[in-house]
């Protein structure tokens, strides 16, 4: 029995193809599926344009069951721009730290550990999160709100911000649980961009006589820049989008304040809560429009995200 | 290898390190709690000594659960009303949802039934007065539990053609408060919706003294706790609000009514009864309407509200069945509740039917049906107060009895 070379290439050419198709149909499903999602919601929540039109967007009355019912989702989209920037205010600064500390300074033997510790802390389910908030955290931080409330008291801008507290379910609160949660999330992604600045660069800049910290300034924050900033739309895509911890602990008010003490409300929250008592046709779509409104926001800072990431990797490509 | 089991050993040591320091923490809380959950059975005994009938007919109840044989109560029902249902000859399977409120009555009626008629299987669902309506028009469901009736506009999606309304059970709403220093307290119609409404919003304010002339406020802040979910609760307790200080009558209450209202900036809201029940524990200062057992499963204390008589009247089961004694019900059986009349009558109380097509396709069902609301209305009466629901009076009762014979086939 002698293999041919006909024979190699048929058999060659089966697998080539199943394994083609294959990956073709896992492609065509995943664009099947978002558009189908893109048609339903704006199919089913077009009912609400042509009756409100684009006040839905800049009115900031929900009173769905008055007799004239009105419908505005601008407290929920302000609750939800507000809560995922104090997210990210918070986050990003720790994230950093955390992912500089672990490939720059930290001894190997502690390396590891912490990686496998922050990215324990990205598989915590989302809901475990809001318990512990509402339980827990909440509860706690309403002395420590009352502190800090005070301490900026009288001052103009700042007593504004930090205006009068009522109770532990605020806008802090939820941006806190959400900074909590994509921490990790823009850990790992900044500390694998970090990790792709070339030794070279690196020793480098120490045979120049630089310091650690120099060294991290001067070579390592601009080879990455790019990457962490991917990495930091990507966390605040997560906390605009996470709903039931946030649900939780924002309060479910619709408000617009500059007080982050307030409780509010945002845009997947309404939906989780008000979605199973919305009978009325007006209100379902308005519903639908807030998640449409949330799916396209998500989208653009997804895609400029992946834009900046990509532009980053093209320029770190070329430089080493 | 060295190196890896290193390291998974730091992790673990971490993990459990953390998972012990919780376990410290949880052990704090636990005892906290328990101690303010014997401080308010304290006070709730109290409350409960003042009407001291609830206590005894709570009792009387249990006893007849445990002891109730088939013979003994089919007998008893047959002297009651007249209708007799042999429960052992049942059979088939019911599948209903609906209202969450009355819930835990409808499961404890359903377990108890199983035990008289082990050949009917009997379902309920949940899932909000609004889902129960929608599942009952698509005849998803064989019956639905509704807190709140039908809109006129919405009878011709109702599929199945006529149906008719049961009225089962009836709770109190009470306004739960969690302020240290305040162990009794009255309200006035017009000082919930001003509170309500964030128009006062400190518990020493003088509108809340006026009702309170001999206790000692304290200079704190108050917090409102409502619900986030569209609710039956927060309709009643509206619906109570517009009637006795509306716009019709003192003009104090401006939200109107619904399941939902569009209220002020700065309240607190939590899903669900316990969702609000946890904000009221969870924060000094707090207030918020509830229903009686998730106010008795935390402990809360309550206020006395105000009832059309003048009189301050805590959230009993007595006061609510007495309130419905004199309410006004229309020929289909429904009826509101809350802002009767009557010295006794509390007035913030929800009402709650089981809706049921008068033509069933199937005669048997028909008769399962039938036998199932039977047995709310005799024999899960008698359940209801030991789960903290308040029997119907005896006229609307064999109101809603006759209702139930136009269920057929």
């Amino acid at each position: 029995m002698t293999l041919t070379l006909s024979d190699l290439r048929t058999k060659k050419q089966v697998g080539d193809r199943v394994f083609r198709y294959s990956t073709l149909v896992g492609g065509a499903v995943i664009l099947i599926v978002l558009a189908l999602i893109a048609y339903t919601i704006s199919s089913k929540s077009s009912l609400i344009f042509r009756t409100e039109g684009l006040d839905f967007f800049t009115e900031r009355r929900w009173a769905p069951s008055a007799d004239k019912p009105v419908f505005g989702a601008l407290s929920f989209i302000y609750g939800t721009a507000i809560t995922a920037l104090i997210a990210v205010l918070l986050a990003v600064p720790v994230s950093l730290g955390l992912a500089l500390f672990t490939t720059q300074v930290a001894p190997k033997w502690l390396k590891k550990p912490l990686v496998t510790l922050t990215d324990t802390v990205a598989v915590v389910p989302s809901v475990v999160f809001g318990l512990w908030g509402i339980i827990y955290l909440a509860p706690k931080l309403v002395g420590f709100f009352k502190n800090l409330s005070g301490w900026f008291d009288g001052i103009p801008v700042l007593s504004s911000i930090f205006g009068t507290v009522s109770a532990g379910r605020s806008f802090l609160t939820a941006g806190l649980i959400l900074a909590v949660m994509i921490t990790p999330i823009i850990t790992s992604l900044a500390r694998e961009v970090i990790e792709t600045c070339p030794q070279t660069d690196r020793d480098g800049a120490l045979a120049l006589g630089a310091t650690r910290w120099e060294m991290i300034t001067g070579a390592v924050m601009p080879h990455s820049v790019g990457g962490i900033v991917g990495a930091v739309m990507l966390g605040l895509g997560r906390a605009m989008g996470e709903t039931i911890a946030a649900a939780l602990v924002i309060g479910s008010s619709p408000t617009i304040t500059a007080n982050i003490f307030s409780s509010g409300d945002s845009l997947p929250s309404v939906i989780a809560f008000q979605w199973g008592e919305a009978t009325s046709d007006e209100k379902r779509s308005a519903l639908i429009a807030m998640g449409l409104t949330l799916f396209v926001l998500t989208l653009i800072v997804n895609f400029a995200a992946t834009a900046v990431v990509t532009r980053a990797m093209k320029r770190m490509q070329g430089a080493s | 290898m060295n190196r890896t089991k290193k390291s998974s050993a730091i992790v673990a040591g971490i993990l459990s390190l953390s998972l012990i320091a919780a376990a410290c923490g949880s052990d704090e809380e636990t005892t906290t709690t328990t101690e303010a959950a014997a401080a308010t059975t304290t006070a709730a005994a109290a409350d409960e000594s003042t009407t001291t009938a609830a206590a005894a007919e709570t009792t009387v109840a249990g006893g007849v659960e445990t002891t109730a044989a088939p013979t003994e109560s089919s007998t008893a029902m047959s002297a009651d009303t007249g209708v007799a249902v042999d429960y052992a000859a049942l059979q088939g399977d019911l599948v209903s949802s609906g209202a969450t409120f009355p819930k835990a009555f409808y499961d404890e009626a359903i377990a108890t039934l199983a035990e008289e008629a082990p050949d009917l299987v009997i379902e309920y669902g949940g899932g909000g007065s609004g889902k129960g309506r929608s599942d009952l028009q698509e005849k998803v469901v064989d019956f639905a539990g509704t807190d709140s009736t039908v809109k006129e506009e919405d009878f011709a999606k109702f599929t199945g053609g006529e149906f008719v309304y049961v009225p089962t059970v009836l709770a109190p709403i009470t306004l739960s408060y969690n302020m240290a220093g305040i162990d009794e307290l009255q309200l006035t119609p017009a000082t919930i919706a001003a509170i309500f409404q964030l128009e006062i919003t400190n518990w020493s304010d003088p509108l809340i003294a006026a009702d309170n002339p001999d206790a000692t406020l304290p200079d704190e802040a108050i917090v409102v706790a409502r619900r986030a979910d569209g609710s039956g609760t927060t309709d009643n307790f509206s619906k109570f609000l517009n009637a006795a200080v509306g716009p019709d009558t003192t003009g104090e209450w401006l939200l109107g009514t619904g399941s939902e209202l569009e209220w002020p900036e700065g309240t607190q809201a939590g899903d669900g009864n316990s969702g609000v029940a946890q904000i009221i524990s969870s924060t000094e200062g707090a207030i918020g309407y509830v229903d009686l057992s998730d106010a008795n499963a935390n402990g809360f204390k309550f206020a006395a509200v105000q009832n059309k008589a003048g009189n301050f009247v805590l959230p009993t089961l007595d006061a609510t069945t007495a309130a419905a004694e004199g309410v006004e019900v229309k020929d289909d059986l429904t009826f509101f509740v809350g802002w009767a009349d009557g010295d006794q009558a509390y007035p913030i109380a929800a009402q709650t039917w089981i809706i049921a097509y008068t033509t069933q396709d199937d005669p048997a069902k028909a008769e399962n049906i039938r036998g199932f609301l039977t047995y709310l209305l005799t024999e899960g009466q008698e359940l209801a107060p030991s789960i903290d629901f308040a029997p119907l009076p005896d006229e609307l009762r064999e109101m809603a009895m006759a209702n139930i014979a136009k269920i057929g086939a």
